[in-house]
């Protein structure tokens, strides 16, 4: 559909009757619902992946004791409070899965994706407006049927949400029947919502572009999401074979993946992380475009070097299909394999070091504003640099046969994870807050919360390094049962600790969202002075989003502090006279 | 140095190549970490919201993004060359062993297999114990690693070794201890509810000491 039509069509449509409460809440076909049904899906998946993460740290730090206010559950859930060794398994299971595909794609892609994507561009809505409704509640189907694999028989999958074969395969090797199956299944249908989206955010960015919005005028969130939604494309297909694979194999009598029948564990590994690696690029990237936004914005500066961005995303993307074994070195896989994945593995830390250092070229002679989404944007850029360059460790064959499935992988990926892709949440949700929502969120209970996250983030992850360093094996429920392990308990109470205090400060993110939606204060048309194509819609834009015409693009989305004009910002959509022939 | 880092001892004669390698990423990591942050925390402070001034129009630096690309390049490379040596000594150029293991990883223990004086399996003075492995000091010994179920993980914190064991593969390991002592042998592969207990132990002893225990074994198996 071409742009003009789009506008026809949706002012046709708003000259339509009032919209009934379902058709604006529940079943609304508005890209902005949508994103806020993402998002406040997520956050309630948020509560009960961080839930198991905090059971799981009582069991590390005080191995086969009772937890405190869960005598109530029933065997053979716990006993007594006391998790039993397959619940662990459940609840790490569970914990990944659940943050992973609940809680950060539902945020970065659903939610900022479907919000950002039209109102970014110049767009009225997504180019299927149905479609993107049927990706949310197919979305959430999955997501009950995740939920409810905690109340069948047997519990919820516990075979890690790598789900190795042969164990995931065989439901005696485990102990868990049906929770297995509705994790594949709960994903398979994850990944037809995801699949329809990325279909959605690919067509719109590429066809309803309003005028003089070039490629290289896109904002690098769009950028990053564009890139993202092509990931998502390309690799859930595999993840999904993978799946169907998988089910064969548990309910059809297949042996696909086992051994004893012709199949290969292996393949389920190659398969498997085919489409992991691209997906841990599918999770930091929208960080790394959002980040990027709010540095510039906060340093009232253009992004140093935007079409190096640009290219460093592109780069990171392409590379993320050809460095899987890394995931792979002790697996078996011939160790001539392992040294091109060890290769490419290094070449992929080329981007990611391009981008670090554009976005502390975007602070230099900047003039910088703390606000809360600006701490953690560069909270992002700090953890992720971290995150980063522990991941050089792992690239390397030799040290990663010592480190790989121990802790340091665990810190690796929370870093990367938690510490970028949720700052980058965290900063997103307060930064385009006003835009969703129409008042802005509170500045001192985002800075109390970041400074308490930020804190104990870093408290809770980083000793984790050193727990791997000292051999200290992921997934085990009681490393008291190793004698090399007994002097690291004391890490691992440590690290419980903050991992409470961590937990509790997400409390404050969510207090603030809700008294900031009923009693924030009003926010205004461009309240941080942006430049994008957002900030010129409406408080509450309507469908269709703009009620005049769509704004026109002159020029990039980083023009501050433009020797052009007085003020330190010039909007892409402003027209100064001899800026006129260079848009057309 | 290591042992500031938490390092387990190590026992075996490829463990210094790996904390070596370990060591020369842990002190680039180090630079790169903290230039990076120091320019950053400089930045934060210098570059500090103003009332009336405007930040600097600059959109980027061609010559500057090339060096830092070439650097970091540079630097990887070189890391992914250094390390290749090592890795192929390790898991590709398994020396011909003095001492011989079958180990076959099952929910949720080891089961080690000697096979006697003949050095075949299968034959009548094979040797099978649960988690335990013992084995003589200063001698190359070659494991062949396969798993009946589920795919475990062999793991000796005390030499830096790890391996999956595959159902269905058969994947070969070597080791030289250097010290004597007793070691744990964790399972580092989720594999089931009983993975965190799933633990061998590993007694390295004098070549007399290593005998004497294998005459022993054999006159309690008959």
């Amino acid at each position: 559909m071409s742009s003009t039509a789009a506008v026809a069509a949706h002012g046709a449509h708003a000259e339509h009757h009032e919209l009934g409460f379902m058709r604006t809440y529940v079943f609304s076909t508005d890209h902005k619902m949508i994103a806020r049904q993402f998002l406040f899906m997520a956050l309630i998946m948020m509560a009960i992946g961080g839930l198991m993460a905090m059971l799981m740290r009582w069991e590390l730090a005080f191995p086969e004791t009772a937890v405190p206010g869960f005598h109530w559950m029933p065997e053979p859930y716990m006993y007594d409070g006391a998790i039993p060794p397959n619940t662990y398994n459940s609840m790490f299971t569970m914990h990944a899965t659940i943050m992973i595909f609940f809680v950060v794609m539902p945020i970065l892609v659903g939610c900022f994706g479907n919000f950002l994507i039209p109102l970014m561009i110049g767009a009225r809505d997504m180019a299927y407006p149905i479609l993107n409704m049927l990706s949310f509640w197919i979305g959430a189907v999955a997501g009950v049927i995740m939920t409810a694999s905690f109340f069948v028989p047997g519990g919820p999958a516990a075979a890690g949400w790598t789900s190795y074969a042969p164990l995931s395969a065989v439901p005696i090797y485990t102990g868990v029947d049906w929770g297995q199956d509705l994790w594949c299944i709960s994903i398979i249908i994850l990944g037809v919502s995801s699949l329809m989206g990325a279909i959605n955010y690919i067509t719109t960015i590429i066809n309803m572009r309003t005028k003089g919005m070039t490629f290289f005028r896109l904002p690098l969130v769009i950028w990053s999401l564009f890139i993202t939604a092509i990931l998502l494309l390309l690799a859930l297909p595999v993840l999904t074979t993978a799946l169907a694979l998988l089910l064969f194999d548990r309910l059809g009598g297949t042996h696909f993946f086992l051994p004893s029948g012709g199949g290969e564990p292996l393949l389920w590994q190659h398969l498997f992380w085919f489409f992991g690696h691209p997906e841990v690029y599918i999770m930091i990237l929208p960080g790394m475009g959002i980040a990027s936004d709010i540095i510039a914005v906060f340093s009232r500066k253009p992004i140093f070097g935007y079409r190096a961005m640009a290219y460093a995303m592109i780069a990171i993307a392409g590379l993320s299909w050809i460095v899987w074994g890394h995931h792979m070195f002790q697996s078996g896989m011939d160790p001539a394999l392992g040294t091109s994945f060890m290769l490419t593995t290094m070449v992929i830390g080329v981007p990611s070091a391009i981008k670090t250092f554009n976005w502390l070229g975007t602070l230099y002679k900047g003039n910088i504003h703390y606000t809360a989404p600006m701490m953690n944007a560069l909270a992002f850029v700090s953890m992720f640099v971290i995150g980063g360059l522990s991941g050089i460790w792992m690239a390397c064959t030799p040290v990663d046969m010592y480190i790989h499935d121990t802790y340091f992988i665990v810190a690796h990926i929370h870093y990367v994870l938690f510490g970028g892709s949720l700052f980058a949440v965290f900063g997103a949700v307060e930064y385009w807050f006003p835009k969703m929502f129409g008042r802005m969120m509170n500045e001192t209970m985002g800075k109390i919360h970041f400074w308490i996250t930020f804190v104990a983030f870093n408290c809770t992850f980083f000793p984790m390094h050193i727990l791997g360093m000292g051999g200290h094996m992921r997934r085990i429920y009681n490393p008291l049962q190793y004698d090399f392990l007994k002097p690291l308990q004391g890490m691992n109470i440590f690290i419980s600790i903050s991992a409470f205090v961590l937990g509790a400060a997400q409390f404050i993110f969510l207090a603030n969202i809700i008294w900031s939606l009923l009693k924030g204060e009003k926010a205004t048309e461009n309240p941080w002075q942006a430049n994008t194509l957002e900030w010129t819609t409406p408080i509450h834009p309507g469908h269709g989003n703009w009620p005049g015409p769509v704004p026109v693009v002159y020029r990039g989305p980083y023009e501050y502090s433009s020797p052009e004009v007085a003020e330190d910002y010039l909007p892409q959509s402003r027209l100064i006279e001899h800026a006129t022939a260079a848009a057309d | 140095m290591l042992e500031y880092l938490w390092f387990p001892h190590d026992i075996s004669t490829f463990g210094p190549r790996v904390d070596f390698l370990f060591l020369l990423i842990f002190w680039i990591v180090m630079i790169v970490w903290i230039a990076v942050m120091v320019t950053m925390v400089i930045f934060m402070i210098r570059y500090r919201t103003k009332p009336g001034r405007k930040a600097e129009y600059i959109e980027g630096n061609s010559r500057l993004e090339l060096v830092w690309t070439t650097v970091t390049a540079a630097i990887l490379v070189m890391l992914a060359f250094m390390s290749r040596s090592t890795w192929a000594d390790i898991k590709e150029h398994a020396p011909p062993g003095d001492v011989f293991y079958a180990v076959n990883a099952k929910q949720f223990n080891w089961e080690m297999t000697y096979p006697g004086p003949d050095g075949k399996l299968g034959t009548k003075d094979d040797l099978t114990l649960e988690n335990e492995m013992h084995v003589p000091v200063h001698k190359v010994v070659r494991l062949d690693l396969t798993s009946k179920d589920v795919i475990h993980s062999f793991f000796v914190p005390n030499m830096r070794l790890k391996q999956d064991a595959v159902p269905g593969r058969v994947i070969p390991v070597w080791f030289e201890a250097t010290e004597t002592g007793q070691y744990e042998i964790p399972c580092a592969e989720l594999c089931g509810f009983g993975h965190s207990g799933m633990k061998g132990n590993l007694t390295v002893q004098s070549e007399e000491d290593f005998n004497k225990w294998l005459q022993d074994q054999y006159a309690q198996s008959k």
